[in-house]
């Protein structure tokens, strides 16, 4: 109990002080996120988005393949990003190995399919509800994708923002392709994973709380803003 | 001028338009689901001119024959014939559901979806929708969110959605069957004003008063099968069926 | 599609926020290192003097001496400051790396519990005290991970005449962790275990729990640290002038310097280790 009670303090002056280097961590983890999530929505929704409206062959079987990505381990996608991105890999020429692009790369690759899978949840019901309609309308599935995204894009934001706690709390890949490099590719998680390294636990808990804290506000700020918008749209 | 003419003037999906779809022949239909035969060989003429009413009780089949002639169905058999290409006769036909579908937007970009998809230009479709939403007394609620409209406001906001596509035909499902007095007398003068227009309405009720004030013809549906189809006077007067007879008189219910 | 494009364009801004500010820095080279210097805290004090000096930025990923060579290897790296003799020497002749300079040294100390069952506080000669702590059965957490720190207690093993492969396998006292420093210190808190750190990361080190020096100063347990340059020739890509620049001033007498004032609790943790010609092989 006192180590928490010691982490907590440490956290609430962590906070407090505004400490640059901190700052620093805070701001990269954001961006790394949300760039993440933004790469892997583009992928990830009209990807679910179709897989509830189409019915084609192999339907089942990508359906499979996504629910079994969802379960990639971290380390695993991070250690195929890093042979990708190496220089002696297929696309070492981009130099992108140890930079943020490259962990941007693997929070996406991991949290698409998580975006895919759960939008084709959110969307399947309401194509149940809009199937009809839209035939009458005389769109096809192709058409129905990017409507029932627009229509759907509240409900989407929570998928998002699951996407997003799921990126912004992953170590292993962003550890193997960012190189965890001080001032450049040290996100919130790394830095914990240092910390705990290095023995000094309460430090890494306060990091954690710190963490905990952003991911929340995040959460909060969206769902506002959602709820907001909700109430003016439909 | 409620509507455009559709034969004149065109409707939202311009190109080449040939005189009409219609007359509609149907005939031998028949369709099954879930083990039950729903319709049991069905045949039929639709010509232009006034409403068509779908009479019959619960349960008849005028649902999914509505869906048939529409196309969101295949039938197991029978042909449901046009006088156009059936892409032609899909692009200028128009229906409008027991419970209509409100997308999660506006009255107006309700209106306006449909229309885009017809591939009408952006700058024509707001004044066609913001048009659309006036003819049928919406155009006070135009940017509000579709689905907090109340009842009889969806369905006149479904009417207005279907009616800016100026079809040729339209399919109208029991439109005012969970509607109020008041609301449904809005409702029909509506589908007076859309048949009035040019628009050859197609639409089923089991209401028979609403049939009377409505129909230019009566298809009485009975189990499945058409019973009777006859002019609405002729109908109303003296029905030839025995089924049409007992329901005129009030007493078939099923 | 019109409403892809803000999203695009979101994208594209966020992606922009991820760059280095343009012109901040313009230059920087990518050492490959190893755990212990990075989490002994000596990069923190020594890189910004360099940076400062020269405008040159370092960035620093800090992995096993084994990984860091292999990282170096796939030309993902400009530079490596890794603690291994051996397999520096090999790296060097398959021609990967070249221009490898002594920078520093520490020491390797032996770690235990308070307690120590083995008895082998105070003693002088590590080999013997290994033997100790086999004969006891006492629990011994190893590095495991190809590290340098992992390489000097397996030539120690070697040098007591015991074989902890063997150890590993019959008995439930030796463990090979595969982890960096920090991580088997922890573990070996948390079991009241023997282990071999290095001593920079041993003095900067929070979490020690029961865990107490109890021995050092043997000849055997000395830790050289040597800087090498990826070979351009083999990796045409790498940043080499920038990095010899790196090397060039870590060995110079104000580099050397700098190593020698970084201290913990008044104590040195590195010795400046540089031979005066600054192109001869390390000791
Ligand atoms: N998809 C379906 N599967 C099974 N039964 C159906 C289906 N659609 C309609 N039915 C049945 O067909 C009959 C006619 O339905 P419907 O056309 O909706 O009647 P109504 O004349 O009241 O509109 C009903 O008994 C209904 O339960
Ligand atoms: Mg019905």
């Amino acid at each position: 109990m006192e180590d928490f009670g010691t982490a907590f303090a440490i956290a609430l002056r962590l906070i407090g002080s505004g400490d640059p280097a901190l700052l620093g961590i805070v701001r990269l983890s954001l961006a790394v996120s949300a760039a993440a999530v933004l790469l892997a929505a583009l992928v990830g929704l009209p990807l679910g988005a179709l897989l509830a409206v189409a019915r084609f062959p192999g339907r089942r079987a990508v359906i499979v393949a996504l629910n079994a990505l969802m379960g990639l381990p971290p380390v695993v996608a991070g250690l195929a990003i890093y042979l990708l991105l190496s220089r002696s890999g297929p696309l070492g020429g981009l130099g992108l190995l140890f930079t943020p692009a490259a962990m941007v790369l693997a929070q996406a690759v991991l949290i698409a399919p998580i975006l895919a899978a759960l939008s084709r949840q959110v969307l399947a019901a309401m194509w149940e509800e809009y199937a009809e309609q839209l035939r009458s309308f005389g769109a096809g599935p192709w058409r129905a994708v990017p409507t029932l995204l627009r229509d759907g894009r509240f409900a989407l934001a929570t998928v998002l923002l699951a996407g997003f706690g799921r990126a912004s709390a992953e170590v292993g890949a962003v550890m193997i392709v960012g190189g965890n490099i001080e001032g450049f590719t040290r996100v919130m998680t790394t830095a914990i994973a240092l910390e705990t390294a290095k023995g000094d636990l309460p430090l890494a808990l306060a990091l954690g709380a710190v963490l905990m804290a952003i991911v929340l506000a995040v959460n909060a700020a969206v769902q506002l803003l959602r709820d907001a918008a909700a109430r003016r749209a439909a | 001028m409620l509507l455009r003419p559709p034969g004149a003037t065109g409707g939202a999906a311009e190109g080449p338009r040939c005189a009409s779809i219609l007359p509609l022949r149907v005939a031998g239909l028949r369709y099954a689901a879930g083990g039950q035969k729903i319709l049991r060989g069905v045949d039929f003429t639709i010509a232009a001119g006034l409403p068509t009413l779908v009479v019959g009780p619960n349960g008849a089949g005028k649902s999914v024959l509505l869906r048939l002639l529409h196309g969101l169905l295949v039938p197991q058999a029978g042909r449901v014939a046009w006088a156009a290409p059936p892409e032609e006769a899909r692009r200028r036909q128009a229906m409008v559901f027991q419970r209509p579908v409100m997308l999660r937007r506006s009255a107006l970009a309700n209106v306006a979806y449909p229309l885009a998809l017809a591939g009408l230009p952006r700058t024509e479709r707001a004044a066609r929708a913001r048009a659309a939403l006036a003819r049928v007394g919406l155009a006070h609620l135009a940017e509000r969110p579709a689905r907090r409209l109340s009842g009889g406001e969806q369905q006149r906001l479904a009417l207005a959605r279907a009616a800016a596509l100026a079809p040729e035909v339209l399919f109208l499902d029991e439109p005012t069957a969970n509607l109020d007095p008041a609301a449904t007398r809005a409702v029909e003068a509506i589908v007076r004003d859309i048949a009035a227009a040019g628009t050859k309405v197609v639409m089923t009720s089991h209401d028979l008063a609403q049939a009377r004030r409505l129909a230019g013809d009566v298809l009485f549906l009975h189990r499945g099968r058409v019973v009777e189809h006859a002019p609405a006077e002729r109908f109303f007067a003296a029905p030839r069926a025995p089924e049409a007879a007992a329901f005129l008189r009030g007493e078939l219910l099923a | 599609m019109r409403r892809a494009l803000p999203r695009r364009a979101a994208l594209g801004l966020c992606l922009a926020g991820l760059a280095p500010p343009a012109g901040a820095q313009p230059r920087s080279v990518l050492l490959a290192s190893t755990t212990s210097t990075e989490q002994s805290g000596l990069f923190r004090h020594l890189l910004p003097l360099f940076t400062r000096q020269t405008g040159i930025a370092v960035r620093v990923v800090a992995l096993g001496t084994g990984q860091a060579l292999d990282v170096a290897r796939r030309g993902d790296a400009d530079a490596v400051l890794v603690h291994d003799p051996e397999a520096e020497a090999r790296f060097v002749a398959e021609g990967h790396g070249i221009g490898r300079r002594a920078v520093m040294r520490n020491d390797f100390v032996l770690v235990g519990p308070a307690a120590d069952p083995a008895r082998i506080a105070g003693m002088r000669d590590a080999a013997a005290a290994l033997r100790r702590i086999a004969a006891a059965r006492a629990p011994f957490v190893s590095r495991g991970d190809r590290s340098g720190t992992h390489g000097a207690e397996l030539a120690l093993w070697r040098a007591a005449g015991l074989d902890p492969a063997a150890a590993a396998r019959d008995g439930r006292w030796y463990r090979a962790l595969g982890q960096g420093m920090g991580p088997t210190l922890n573990a070996a808190a948390a079991q009241e275990a023997y282990v071999l750190s290095d001593r920079g990361t041993w003095l900067a080190f929070r979490n020690r729990g029961t865990l107490r020096l109890l021995v050092e100063g043997d000849p055997r347990l000395r830790n050289p640290y040597s800087v090498i340059l990826v070979n351009p020739a083999r990796h045409p890509h790498v940043r080499h002038a920038d990095a010899r620049a790196l090397a060039d001033w870590l060995v110079s007498p104000e580099g050397q310097r700098a190593i020698a004032d970084y201290r913990i609790g008044g104590e040195p943790l590195f010795l400046p280790d540089a031979l005066p010609e600054a192109d001869g092989q390390p000791p």
